[in-house]
C-alpha cells in the first residue's frame, strides 16, 4: 500500500481521489476482516461522505489538509458522532455517541477519512485483544498469534494494509506493544500532548491517544495533526505542539543514548538481539551509548496495577444501566445496576474494578493506592535523573514476539508482564515510540522502544527514522 | 429546647448553588426551572469520553464566600467521591476533600456569639430525581424520572464547627450566612428553590459532659424547618437517653408535615466513598492577584450594613426591625440611607423600601436613589398621599421616568390644598353628627373622615393633609 504521506500528496495534487483511496481500503477490509476480526464497525456511508467532501474541496481548488483523503481506522474507544462505539464491551453495545472526540474533529479538519472502529481489549484492559467482548483479533503476520493489545485492532488494520494509518490509546503500552507484535510503528505521546476529550477513559492519568503507521514519517504526519492544546481537556498541555516532520532527518549524531538494563532484563533472546542491533545502528549513526540502570522500573508494574484499576473502578462506575448502553431490569435500582454490570462486563474488567475498589477502600488506601502514588513520584524523579545522563533511552518494547491465543489468559499475571517495559513511561507521563527492528522466532517482528523526556517527540522520531533506515540493511 | 441540665451541640453544613451563568465543568446554562433535560451536554451527562473543565467564575464566587467568612484561601485539589446514585451521571461527584479552597474562618451572630467555619469547598450538584408511585422515595417507587439540568451546577459547601447550642442560634447562623451569600453575589439564597440547603448535625449532652453521638438531619429547606427539626431531634435524643437508650449515629430525614425526624440510614451502612484525586482536573491555586481582585470586589457584609443603618433609626419598633432585615437582605440600604440623609422620616423610608422596592427588587438596579428620595419627599410634604406615593414609585421603577413627571401625568399633585379643602367641606356637610363629636374632642373620628375622603378621591388624598384640614376647621 502507498504511504499516507504519498496518498495525501497525490490527493492534494489531484492525481488520485479520496474516493479511490477509500475504495482500495474498503476492498482490503472486505478481503481480510472476516479472518482477522480487525473492525467492529465499518462506516462505509460516513467514510464515502467524508471522501466526497475532500474530493469536492480539491475540485474547488481548496487544500483539504495534511491528511487529505487518507483512510484511517479508529480504536473503538474513540467517540465518533453517530457511529457505534463500544470500547470492546457488551455494556456499550449499540451506543452511538452524540459527539465526536477532539482527535476525530482534527482528523476531519485535516481531510482524513475515518473508515471504521477497530477491535480492542474490553475498555483497553488487556495485552492481546482477547478480552474483547467481540472476539479476538488475529495478527496479520501470523493469524495463529495475538496482535497484542489493547489496541490490537488498530495495529492489525495498519499491519494488514487495510488502512495506512490508525489511532490507538496507550495506558500501559497499548499502542507500543501491539505495534511491536504486528511489526509497525506505534507512538505513545507525552501525556497532555493529544487531547483525551472523547476517549473513553480507562485510567485517566495514564491514557494517551497516539498513532499507528507503517513508517516513521506517516506516524509523525498523523501526530502533528492530532497534537496540540484543547480547551476541552484540562490536562492538555498549553504549549504549541512540537514540530516533527521538519526534524525527521535530524539524525542522532552526538546524542547520548541510555541503554536501560531494566527495560531489557527478562526479555527473550530474539528480542535482546534486536535491541543489541538497534544499539549498534544508533552508534553507527553517531550516537554514544550509555549503559544505565533505573531500578524504579521494577516497581512500575505493581504501582500500575494499583493506580490504573483504582481510576478505572471510578471511570467505569457510570455504566450502570440508567442512561445508555445495556440495561438488565431488576426489582430496584441497585439490583438493576448490579445485574447490568454483572452481565455487561467481562472477567478482566470485573477483576480490575475489584482490584481498584479494594485499593481505594478506607483502611487500605494508604497501603495500596497511596503507596503506588509514591512509587509513581519516584519513577518520575528517576527518569528525570536518567535524562541528565542521556538524551533519550533505548529498550525493548515487549518481552517476546507475538504469542499464541490462550497462552497467557489462564494466569492474568503473565499477561500483565507483557507490559513491563512500556508501563514506566506511562507512569512518568513521557513519550515513547516502538519501531520495528529485526525479527525473532518464527520470523515474527520485534519492536524496540525509544523513550524520551516530556515533549521530546521530535528527537524520538528522528532516532526512530535512523533505525527504520538501518532495519533490514544490517 | 432541651430540659434543664442538658445542652444541644449543633453544627451545620450549608450547600449553596452558585449564581454562575454556566455550569461548573461545562458550558450548559445554570438556570432553575427550565424544561427537564434541556440544559445538558456530554460533560454534565457524564457520557463516556467527556471531560470536565473548571468554570473560573465558580472559583471567584467560592473565594468571595471564603473572604466574607474570614477564611484562608489555600491551594486546593479536586477529588472524586464515589457512590452509585441514578441522578449522579458519572456515579461519582467531583468535590474537594483534604485540600479545600477555603480553610478556617468565622461568622459573628447578632447576639454577639461567634461560630467557627471549618471549611467552604467547591463541588458539583447532582441531577434531580422524581420518584413516582410507592412511598415517593427511591426505594419502593414504581418508577423514577431524572432531570439532569441541575447536574454539574456549582455548589459551595460551608461547614461550621459544632459551636451552636440552640435551634434559635442555628437559625440565626443560617440566616446570617444566607445574607452573606446574597451580599457576595454568589447565591440568590432561595431555600424554597433548593439553591441553599442545610444539613444539621445534632447531638445532646448533660452539661459538662463530652460530646454525645450525633445524628445528621438532611436537606432542610427553610429556616423554620431547620429550627423545628433541631428542636425535635434534640428532644428525641434526650428522651431516648433518659429512657436508658443510646443514640445511634445515623442520617435522618425531616418530615415537614408530621414535624418529626426519622431514620434514613444508620452509620454502619454508610458508604466508603473511596475519595481520590480527580485525574481529569488540575490543581487550583489562585494567586495573590486573583485573590486581591475578589477581595476588592466585595462590598460591606450584611452585619456591618445592618449596624450602620440601625444607628440611624430612633428606637425602632418590631415592624421597623423586620423591615430593616428585608432591606439588608435585598441590599436596599443604600436607598434608605439616602432618604434619611435627605431628612425623610426613617420609618417611612424603611417601609417604602421594604414594601414597594422589595416587590420590584429585580428592577431596583436601574433606580436612582435620588428618585426614591424625591418621591418620599413629596409624600412627606403632603403633595402625594401614601397610595399615590406607592403608585409613583412603582411607575418610576417600571418606566424610569422622574417622580414629578409621573405625579403630573397622573394628575396627583392637583389634589393638594384647594381641591382637598373642597372635598373635606363636602364630607363635613354630609356627616354633621360625626363632625360635632369630633369638634367636641373625639379624635377617633379623624379616621372616619379620612376614610370618607379617601373614598371620594379613590385613595388619592393624603391622610395627614386631611387631618390638618379638619384641625383647621375645628
Amino acid at each position: 500500500m502507498t504511504s499516507a504521506t504519498q496518498i495525501a500528496r497525490d490527493v492534494r495534487a489531484g492525481t488520485t481521489s479520496a474516493a479511490a483511496q477509500l475504495e482500495t481500503s474498503l476492498a482490503a477490509i472486505r478481503a481480510g476482516n472476516e479472518e482477522l476480526n480487525v473492525f467492529l464497525h465499518v462506516d462505509e456511508e460516513g467514510a464515502r461522505a467524508a471522501a466526497k467532501r475532500v474530493d469536492e474541496r480539491v475540485g474547488a481548488g481548496d487544500d483539504p489538509g495534511a491528511l487529505a483523503g487518507v483512510p484511517i481506522a479508529l480504536k473503538d474507544n474513540l467517540c465518533q458522532r453517530g457511529v457505534p462505539t463500544t470500547a470492546g464491551s457488551k455494556i456499550l453495545a449499540g451506543w452511538r455517541p452524540p459527539y465526536s472526540a477532539t482527535v476525530i474533529d482534527r482528523l476531519l479538519g485535516a481531510g482524513a477519512v475515518p473508515v471504521g472502529k477497530t477491535n480492542m481489549d474490553e475498555f483497553a484492559m488487556g495485552s492481546s485483544t482477547e478480552t474483547s467482548a467481540y472476539g479476538p483479533t488475529r495478527n496479520p503476520r501470523n493469524p495463529e498469534r495475538v496482535p497484542g493489545g489493547s489496541s490490537g485492532g488498530s495495529a492489525a488494520a495498519v499491519a494488514s494494509l487495510m488502512t495506512p494509518l490508525s489511532l490507538g490509546s496507550d495506558t500501559g503500552g497499548s499502542i507500543r506493544q501491539p505495534a511491536a507484535l504486528c511489526g509497525i510503528v506505534g507512538v505513545k505521546p507525552t501525556y497532555g500532548l493529544v487531547s483525551r476529550y472523547g476517549l473513553i477513559a480507562f485510567a485517566s492519568s495514564l491514557d494517551q491517544i497516539g498513532p499507528f503507521a507503517n513508517n516513521v514519517e506517516d506516524a509523525a504526519l498523523l501526530l502533528e495533526v492530532i497534537a496540540g492544546h484543547d480547551p476541552m481537556d484540562s490536562t492538555s498541555l498549553p504549549e504549541p505542539a512540537p514540530s516533527l516532520l521538519a526534524h525527521l532527518d535530524d539524525g542522532v549524531a552526538g546524542k547520548r543514548v541510555g541503554l536501560v538494563r531494566e527495560l531489557i532484563e527478562g526479555a527473550d533472546d530474539d528480542v535482546l538481539a534486536s535491541v543489541e542491533a538497534a544499539r549498534a545502528a544508533l552508534e553507527d549513526a553517531g550516537a554514544t551509548i550509555v549503559e544505565l540502570s533505573i531500578p524504579e522500573c521494577r516497581l512500575g508494574l505493581s504501582a500500575y496495577y494499583l493506580i490504573a484499576p483504582a481510576e478505572a473502578s471510578s471511570n467505569l462506575a457510570r455504566y450502570d444501566g440508567v442512561r445508555y448502553g445495556l440495561r438488565v431490569d431488576a426489582d430496584d435500582v441497585a439490583a438493576m445496576n448490579e445485574a447490568t454490570r454483572t452481565a455487561g462486563f467481562g472477567a478482566e474488567v470485573k477483576r480490575r474494578i475489584m482490584l481498584g475498589t479494594y485499593a481505594l477502600s478506607a483502611g487500605y488506601y494508604d497501603a495500596y493506592y497511596g503507596q503506588a502514588l509514591k512509587v509513581r513520584t519516584q519513577m518520575i524523579e528517576a527518569f528525570r535523573r536518567a535524562y541528565v545522563d542521556a538524551d533519550f533511552l533505548l529498550g525493548a518494547t515487549a518481552p517476546s514476539v507475538a504469542f499464541a491465543f490462550g497462552e497467557k489468559t489462564a494466569n492474568p499475571l503473565t499477561m500483565y508482564l507483557s507490559d513491563v517495559f512500556t508501563i514506566p513511561t506511562n507512569l512518568a507521563g513521557d513519550p515513547a515510540i516502538s519501531v520495528p527492528f529485526g525479527s525473532g522466532a518464527g520470523g515474527l517482528p520485534v519492536g524496540v522502544q525509544l523513550l524520551g523526556p516530556g515533549r521530546s517527540e521530535a528527537q524520538l522520531f528522528a532516532a526512530a527514522r535512523v533505525l527504520e533506515m538501518a532495519n533490514g540493511v544490517a | 429546647m432541651v430540659p434543664e441540665g442538658w445542652e444541644m451541640v449543633i453544627g451545620l453544613e450549608v450547600h449553596t448553588e452558585l449564581k454562575t451563568t454556566t455550569k461548573m465543568f461545562c458550558g450548559c446554562a445554570n438556570a432553575f426551572g427550565a424544561e427537564a433535560n434541556t440544559n445538558i451536554c456530554p460533560v454534565c451527562l457524564g457520557l463516556p469520553g467527556s471531560l470536565p473543565v473548571l468554570n473560573v467564575r465558580a472559583v471567584d464566587f467560592a473565594m468571595a464566600i471564603g473572604l466574607a467568612l474570614h477564611a484562608t484561601i489555600a491551594p486546593s485539589t479536586f477529588h472524586r467521591k464515589n457512590y452509585f446514585y441514578p441522578d449522579m451521571p458519572k456515579d461519582f461527584q467531583i468535590s474537594q476533600y483534604d485540600l479545600p479552597i477555603n480553610k478556617g474562618g468565622y461568622l459573628d451572630l447578632p447576639d454577639g456569639s461567634r461560630v467557627t467555619i471549618e471549611r467552604a469547598h467547591l463541588e458539583e450538584d447532582t441531577g434531580k430525581s422524581t420518584h413516582l408511585g410507592g412511598s415517593g422515595r427511591l426505594q419502593g417507587a414504581d418508577h423514577s424520572l431524572v432531570d439532569y439540568n441541575r447536574s454539574g451546577v456549582p455548589l459551595v459547601e460551608i461547614v461550621s464547627g459544632p459551636d451552636m447550642r440552640s435551634a434559635a442560634q442555628a437559625r440565626a447562623y443560617a440566616a446570617q450566612l444566607r445574607g452573606i451569600l446574597i451580599a457576595t453575589g454568589a447565591s440568590d439564597g432561595r431555600m424554597e428553590e433548593g439553591s441553599m440547603r442545610i444539613d444539621a448535625n445534632v447531638s445532646v449532652r448533660r452539661e459538662g459532659d463530652g460530646l454525645g453521638t450525633r445524628c445528621e438531619i438532611k436537606n432542610l429547606n427553610s429556616l423554620r424547618s431547620l429550627q423545628r427539626a433541631i428542636d425535635f431531634e434534640a428532644d428525641r435524643q434526650v428522651h431516648l437517653i433518659e429512657g436508658g437508650g443510646v443514640v445511634r449515629q445515623e442520617t435522618r430525614h425531616w418530615d415537614e408535615v408530621r414535624g418529626e425526624t426519622s431514620t434514613m440510614r444508620v452509620k454502619e451502612e454508610a458508604e466508603d466513598y473511596r475519595y481520590f484525586r480527580e485525574p481529569d482536573l488540575v490543581d487550583l491555586a489562585p494567586d495573590a492577584a486573583w485573590q486581591e481582585r475578589i477581595r476588592g470586589s466585595l462590598g460591606a457584609m450584611p452585619a456591618e450594613r445592618r449596624s450602620v443603618l440601625l444607628a440611624r433609626l430612633n428606637e425602632p419598633n418590631a415592624a421597623q426591625l423586620d423591615a430593616l432585615d428585608v432591606v439588608i437582605d435585598l441590599g436596599l440600604d443604600e436607598f434608605v440611607l439616602a432618604a434619611i440623609d435627605a431628612d425623610i422620616e426613617p420609618p417611612l423610608a424603611l417601609a417604602r423600601a421594604a414594601n414597594e422596592l422589595a416587590a420590584a427588587v429585580e428592577r431596583v438596579g436601574s433606580l436612582a436613589p435620588s428618585a426614591f428620595v424625591e418621591t418620599l419627599a413629596m409624600e412627606q410634604r403632603g403633595e402625594l398621599s401614601a397610595t399615590q406615593a406607592k403608585t409613583v414609585l412603582l411607575e418610576v421603577l417600571e418606566h424610569g421616568d422622574s417622580p414629578r413627571a409621573v405625579a403630573a401625568t397622573k394628575g396627583f399633585e392637583q389634589l393638594s390644598s384647594d381641591s382637598l379643602g373642597a372635598i373635606v367641606g363636602e364630607v363635613l356637610v354630609e356627616h354633621p353628627e360625626e363632625w360635632a363629636r369630633y369638634r367636641e374632642g373625639d379624635e377617633k373620628l379623624a379616621q372616619f373622615f379620612i376614610g370618607q375622603v379617601m373614598q371620594r378621591t379613590r385613595g388619592q388624598a393624603n391622610g395627614k393633609a386631611v387631618v390638618a384640614e379638619l384641625r383647621a376647621r375645628r
